[in-house]
């Protein structure tokens, strides 16, 4: 580790804060209905597309209605989608003449899109044509975070009223947070991005004769159109194969710095909107804070055992100072790949820009615990953020357990109801990652896919399952992912990890709403203070050991022990 | 409490509830967007890219003689000895543009050592001694690394300085102009792009 790798860390945290805390103001605006300075620009937009789709915003659903509309829209988009990908070969804007997708990727990768994860069984460069990555990928990636963004919103409201039925209007939600955050900042960032050396036309490849006299097909399309919203709303679906790494996708250090902060910004500011939201700015700062400790905790573990190396390259002759460059870029270093890799799990993003399967053991163990810690450092656009708050939900009831009281959250009452609710979404991923792991670690289907051998195959299974139950979307890319068993079982568990979560998440919103918001009183636990924030990060803790450290003693933790060994498989 | 509040908490649920009042909504929306993000979202950042940066926007590529012959941002094969070579690639059988990729082999991969072996002896029977960079004998992520660390090119100096009978020391003072420092000193690695140090190289001869 050097100082100067930790300085470029710091200043990529101190650009999203310094972004984050105006974006978030920003954001509590547009979510209240207030008019904001992109009014006059996407007003009479926003309008239209509310007169097209018979919307009245000021309509509002319960809970239930609320969640039932977001499904339809997300089967809706899944459709159109899957049509898309089937009939590839027909539309136009394919200069490379890609034909269909076969139906059980086409449905893996739908599935992959809508749900946020963009798990990604295909290489972008050798499948997709330019239509499928506009006019298909493109538009999931921004609806598929608009839809977290609202479901966020909806139980931050559920909070801040008081006694109240309904919890919003989801197509007014998810249009506010397509047009008003997602479309401006992307739209900027895209041209930076081009500024700074990655593509975007709609012609097809180029082919080079190179210097010694071969022939490299550069393959070229609307690709900075497509990263910016990739990143912006932690989708992490690549236009090429190698993702990140890729250095049409991320030409050089200051894109790599660019990539990371779009990211981290639209989760970050989410928390400030919901501070303000609530009106109590410091509870959004200390759930910050929790996020902030255990993600740099995170950034730190795997920046070291990075820089540690290996005994297989330092028994070859590497100078040990250079660290673990097996599948890392020259241009990002050791730094910069650790802290992508632990903010792309951190977040549910799963863009990478090194290949976490060749990571050390340890190294490649963060990305994984990130995921299965359920991914809420600071977490996927929205869904970090609701996925927080239900952890903040049994802090309480834990802590009320100690002092024997009735817990209060944020002035409601955290009853039966809600804590069962809470264990309900909780116990989602625990089953989707464990159950279908356990499966493909014992039948043919299932171990055809690792390509290491020994505790290495274990965790290319564990962390793709992790990985898909947690909308993520990375991967220890050696597995064989495209076959019937796992482009079918990865979407399931793609489906269960967003929507088994999201209603009964939902249905603490409707539960919470028609309370009463109480004044708080002596008796009432702070969660505003350093004491919660110790309490959240505990219950963080103690939450993934428990259902996820058999397993991972059984893969990476396995894997370093045996490589400490110097034995090989 | 604000009069807005006051109207909102009052509020009864009056919006679609059911999933067939929700239908219209829903499909309306997607096609809705479908037009606005997937095609004039990506168009007018075509159209802008094209006309401010064309260059970056079409590839970054690289001519000669009226040939294209890479792009600056992506590694090609180099395998004769009077050029700088790049480092290992995972992209198909080498540098495959269609085909971007790590070796995604682990730490204890028995696969992976046999690799770094060879890559090893291929540079001991260049005459390098001593401990290698790390990137020398390791595969990045991308297979398309166009980048290599200093001291890379640096050990790669006697052998390309002997190929083009060049003394050592001209060779060596062109690989130190081509390093590329991080920006103020602080974001990104020092690295040696490859192909335009080999093309200059090139230049020497013309």
């Amino acid at each position: 580790m050097t100082l100067v790798g930790w300085l470029q860390i710091a200043l990529v945290f101190g650009l999203v804060l310094a972004a984050a805390a105006p974006l978030g103001a920003f954001m509590a605006k547009v979510h209240a209905g207030e008019r904001t300075v992109l009014s006059p620009v996407l007003g009479p937009i926003e309008r239209r597309l509310y007169s097209a789709a018979g919307v009245d915003p000021a309509r509002e659903q319960g809970w239930l209605g609320y969640t039932l509309g977001m499904l339809v829209f997300n089967a809706a988009g899944f459709a159109l989608l899957y049509a898309i990908l089937r009939l590839q070969g027909v539309m136009p804007f394919n200069p490379q003449g890609f034909g269909g997708l076969a139906p059980d990727l086409a449905f893996n990768t739908a599935v992959s899109f809508v749900t946020n994860t963009n798990w990604q069984n295909y290489a972008g460069e050798s499948t997709m044509s330019h239509f499928s990555q506009m006019a298909g990928l493109t538009v999931q990636n921004f609806l598929s975070a608009a839809t977290g963004m609202a479901l966020a919103v909806a139980l931050v409201r559920a909070f801040s009223r008081s006694g109240a039925a309904t919890v919003g209007n989801v197509f007014a939600d998810i249009t506010r947070s397509t047009l008003y955050v997602l479309l401006p900042l992307a739209l900027v960032t895209a041209l930076i991005q081009v500024a700074l050396g990655t593509p975007q036309t709609l012609d097809g490849s180029v082919v080079a004769t190179t210097v010694e006299g071969g022939q490299q097909t550069l393959a070229l399309g609307p690709v900075a159109s497509q990263i910016a919203i990739k990143q912006l709303g932690t989708n992490g679906g690549g236009f090429f194969n190698a993702n990140a790494a890729h250095p049409f996708e991320n030409p050089n250090a200051l894109s790599n710095m660019l990539t990371i902060w779009q990211m981290l910004v639209v989760s970050t500011a989410l928390v400030f909107a919901f501070g303000r939201l609530v009106g109590d700015k410091r509870q959004g700062r200390a759930v910050l804070a929790a996020m902030g400790i255990l993600l740099v905790t995170a950034v730190g573990l795997c920046y070291w055992a990075e820089s540690a190396g290996t005994p297989l390259l330092a028994g070859a002759g590497l100078d040990p100072a250079g660290g673990n460059m097996e599948g890392k870029e020259v241009r990002f270093g050791i730094a910069m790949s650790a802290m992508f890799a632990a903010v792309t799990t951190g977040l549910s993003d799963g863009a990478v820009n090194a290949m976490h399967g060749s990571f050390t053991p340890l190294g490649g163990m963060v990305p994984m615990v990130l995921i299965q810690l359920g991914e809420i450092l600071p977490g996927g656009v929205g869904s970090g953020l609701y996925g927080m708050l239900v952890v903040a939900i049994l802090a309480v009831f834990v802590a009320g357990l100690m002092v024997g009281r009735t817990p209060e959250y944020l002035g409601k009452k955290i009853e039966a109801k809600e804590v069962k609710m809470a264990m309900l979404a909780i116990l989602v991923l625990p089953a989707a990652i464990l159950g279908f792991s356990a499966v493909s670690a014992v039948i043919p289907a299932g171990l055809a896919g690792p390509g290491n051998a020994g505790p290495h195959g274990l965790s290319e299974i564990l962390y793709a399952y992790s990985s898909a139950a947690g909308n993520n979307g990375s991967a220890f890319g050696s597995l064989s992912g495209n076959t019937t068993w796992y482009n079918i079982t990865l979407a399931v568990a793609m489906l269960l990890g967003r929507f088994a979560y999201i209603v009964p998440m939902m249905a603490i919103a409707g539960s919470l709403v028609v309370k009463p918001r109480l004044a708080a009183s002596s008796g009432t636990f702070p969660t505003h203070g350093p004491l919660f924030v110790g309490l959240l990060v505990g219950i963080i803790l103690v939450l993934g050991g428990l259902q996820f450290f058999p397993a991972l003693a059984l893969g990476p933790i396995a894997e370093h022990v045996e490589m400490q060994a110097g034995t090989l498989f | 409490m604000t009069l807005a509040q006051r109207i909102e908490t009052s509020a009864q649920p009056d919006g679609p509830s059911t999933l067939t009042a929700q239908a219209r909504p829903a499909i309306v929306l997607v096609a809705a967007f479908t037009l606005l993000l997937g095609f004039a979202y990506p168009l007018a950042v075509t159209g802008i890219a094209q006309a401010v940066f064309p260059v970056e926007a079409n590839g970054s590529l690289v001519t000669r003689d009226a040939t294209v012959i890479g792009s600056a941002l992506i590694g090609q094969t180099f395998t004769r000895p009077e050029y700088f070579q790049p480092r290992p690639s995972a992209a198909g059988a080498g540098y495959d543009g269609l085909a971007s990729s790590g070796s995604n082999l682990g730490p204890t991969s028995q696969k992976l050592s046999d690799r770094i072996g060879e890559s090893v002896a291929a540079q001991r029977a260049d005459g390098v001694t001593g401990t290698l960079p790390a990137d020398a004998v390791t595969a990045s992520g991308s297979g398309l690394d166009p980048h290599v660390s200093p001291d890379y090119a640096l050990i790669q100096v006697p052998r390309v300085a002997k190929a083009r009978g060049l003394p050592e020391a001209d060779v060596r003072a062109m690989v130190t102009g081509a390093v590329e420092a991080p920006v103020f000193g602080l974001i990104g690695e020092p690295r040696v792009n490859v192909l335009p140090l080999n093309l200059a190289l090139d230049a020497l001869d013309r």
